[in-house]
């Protein structure tokens, strides 16, 4: 018997800095995995990673990967990709730079 | 150091000039990512997991001060304000932007250095000795003789296209600091019985999932004959290395599963019908290099002020105990700058720190600078009374550890910080592994040891030659690390034995410590290092060590 499904996002990395990027609900692109579409139906996740994959100019690499609801958006599931939701643990480069300007935005 | 001709400079040049015309090509949408991918990787620019990352080669190693200048402009222009050097002697870059990477090429070409061939199945890099030409018992310089295989290997057309990645290095000593037999061919100077100099050649050593000790190949090869036998064993290789499954490509496999017999007799074949086609033009060369690697000018200076240094600050003392080598020149020494204070990402330069080195070497040290494949700076030469001056600004600017050979002088590859290999972190784990021991005092009670992490099988980190050697996998969905013991890089090569069942992220750096405070108790007397206790006693005391419960389990 098959595997049943379980939630995904569609992630890539940015073709300009290399950064990781996320799928929206609306079809555009995020930085953030909490702002990501969580796609619970495999058909639409299918469908979802064919439009990426049709943006060579945007991401690069677009695959499928497992994610968990919360309260504050998909969370992931994988070690892999809590490092790449994050940014790397010596230093606070990557992600957690873009986060830390956000902070000091607000 | 060897200057770039005008040929070379064209070359480079020419190089980035397509390369920016590639990104363009990428960028407008007329290259598929596909199409791209293998000509950004001949460009040494990888994607990985948050980043581009720009690996620049340093040939064996050397740089000189307005090289390293360089490296610390592009890593504050284009970059995040610092380097990692790396196991292969190159610089790395984690974070650039695809749009920058022509201008950083191009920044590279202005200082005579390139990205060209540090990717993609081709002739990697050609590493050396980081002591060459300046250590006590080398028989010879064995950077003329790298240099010749670079600009022999660089563009080389018949071997673009290989079953897989290939790597030489060269020793001109018996220490073999270069790790010869790790690799695809080792090559070492050697003198025999006639007292002529020529080379010994290795085949078939490498890491990764297959670790394999390379093998003799050729016991003596004259001087004049490298060229055309090693053309002899890369082409043989080229024809017969596999290339339908990425794991049995290397090397080391061909020799393995044909036999080294039979590997000989067709590279000396091969050999046979090449060696006319040299003309001997490769040796006026070689010549030709050779007389720009003439060394510097020693200087004779009364040595006076390193002793009273010695008996004046323990600080310099433990640090010239631990960071300084024999050099061939009396009254020199070889200085080791550590990139490993406890607590810092092994390898990792910042553009200040790398500045500040280039002008140490330009004021102490006659302008020279090796990265080590253990992922430090030498100042291959140094007056002995320099030291106590040089010390005092190393400390100052953070780069005075006196951990050289040490518990926390640890290689640690980028792991799953950076690498989109990777199946786990390395680069906490040395943190971790250098803050303990450094906050317990007995990194200089427990001596020579090295420890060696790498975060997936493809051993970047050689692990398996580490005394203790760290391999970070994923088991089920969590970091797990496994343990090697009695590895040694060293001229004998050996590689680690698995030492049991991996460790959880949280547990492995208190199963190191369980594992070296066994050490202290086991050993015979102070003297005697950890890899000599462990081949005199055996892992069994090791093992109980690091599982005590299936010793309570035993009893």
């Amino acid at each position: 018997m098959a595997r049943a499904f379980t939630p995904k996002v569609v992630t890539a990395n940015d073709l300009m800095s290399g950064d990781v990027i996320y799928l929206a609900q609306n079809g555009s692109w995020v930085r953030d995995l909490r702002d990501a579409a969580l796609l619970g139906d495999e058909a639409d996740a299918g469908a979802r990673l064919f439009e990426a994959e049709t943006q060579p100019h945007i991401a690069v690499g677009a695959y499928l990967a497992d994610a968990v609801a919360s309260d504050a958006g998909p969370q992931p599931c994988h070690f892999r990709e809590k490092f790449r939701a994050k940014g790397p643990s010596n230093y606070a480069h990557g992600k957690q730079e873009l986060a830390a300007q956000d902070q000091t935005h607000v | 150091m060897y200057d770039y001709s005008d040929f070379d400079e064209d070359f480079v040049r020419a190089r980035v000039d397509q390369f920016r015309h590639q990104v363009e090509r990428r960028v407008a949408g007329n290259l598929t990512e596909d199409e791209f991918k293998p000509l950004r990787l001949m460009n040494g620019l990888y994607l990985q997991l948050h980043a581009y990352m720009l690996r620049v080669a340093i040939p064996y190693g050397a740089v000189n001060p307005t090289q390293m200048r360089k490296l610390a402009e592009i890593a504050d222009r284009w970059d995040k304000g610092y380097g990692h050097f790396t196991t292969r002697q190159n610089i790395q870059y984690n974070w650039p932007k695809l749009g920058d990477v022509p201008d950083m090429l191009d920044a590279l070409a202005d200082v005579q250095m390139h990205a060209i061939q540090t990717s993609g199945n081709t002739i990697r890099n050609v590493t050396a000795d980081h002591f060459a030409g300046a250590a006590a018992e080398e028989i010879e310089d064995p950077r003329p003789t790298a240099e010749l295989l670079r600009q022999w290997s660089t563009d080389h057309p018949e071997f673009q296209f290989l079953p897989r990645k290939f790597k030489l290095a060269v020793t001109g000593s018996p220490a073999d600091r270069a790790v010869t037999k790790a690799h695809d061919i080792g090559i070492r100077i050697v003198k025999n019985e006639a007292g002529e100099i020529g080379y010994q050649i290795l085949v078939g050593g490498g890491l990764g999932r297959t670790p394999m000790v390379g093998k003799v190949l050729r016991e003596f090869l004259p001087r004049a004959e490298l060229l055309p036998y090693v053309e002899a064993v890369v082409s043989i290789y080229n024809l017969l290395g596999r290339r339908d499954n990425k794991y049995k490509a290397r090397i080391k496999i061909t020799v393995h599963e044909n036999g080294l017999e039979d590997i000989r007799d067709r590279v000396e074949t091969r050999f046979a019908q090449l060696k006319p086609l040299f003309s001997g033009v490769d040796q006026d060369l070689l010549r030709h290099i050779t007389s720009t690697f003439a060394g510097p000018d020693f200087k004779t200076t009364d040595k006076a002020p390193y002793y009273a240094a010695r008996d004046r600050d323990p600080a310099f003392r433990s640090w010239s105990d631990t960071n300084l080598s024999a050099h061939r020149q009396p009254g020199y020494a070889i200085a080791t700058i550590s990139l490993k204070a406890h607590g810092a990402t092994p390898g990792d330069a910042t553009s200040d720190q790398m500045r500040l080195i280039a002008d140490l070497a330009e004021i102490y040290g006659h302008g020279d600078m090796r990265i080590s494949h253990e992922q430090n700076v030498i100042l291959p030469h140094v007056h002995v009374a320099d030291l106590p001056a040089l010390h005092t600004i190393l400390r100052e600017y953070g780069l005075a550890t006196a951990n050289a050979g040490r518990i926390s002088d640890i290689i640690a590859c980028p792991g799953m910080d950076y690498c989109a290999l990777a199946t786990a972190r390395s680069i906490p784990v040395a943190q971790q592994i250098a803050t303990r021991f450094d906050a317990l005092k007995l990194e200089h009670d427990i001596g020579p040891l090295k420890i060696k992490i790498s975060g997936c099988i493809n051993a970047c980190g050689h692990h398996h030659l580490g005394h203790i050697g760290i391999l970070g996998l994923d088991r089920a969905g969590v970091e797990n690390y496994q343990i090697t013991l009695g590895g040694d890089e060293g001229a004998n090569m050996v590689i680690g034995s698995r030492a049991g069942p991996g460790f959880a992220y949280d547990h492995i750096v208190p199963a190191i410590e369980r594992l070296v405070l066994a050490y202290l108790d086991l050993r015979d007397d102070a003297d005697e290092t950890f890899l000599q206790t462990y081949r005199r006693l055996g892992d069994t005391p090791f093992k109980a060590a690091l599982y005590p419960e299936a010793k309570a389990n035993a009893a």
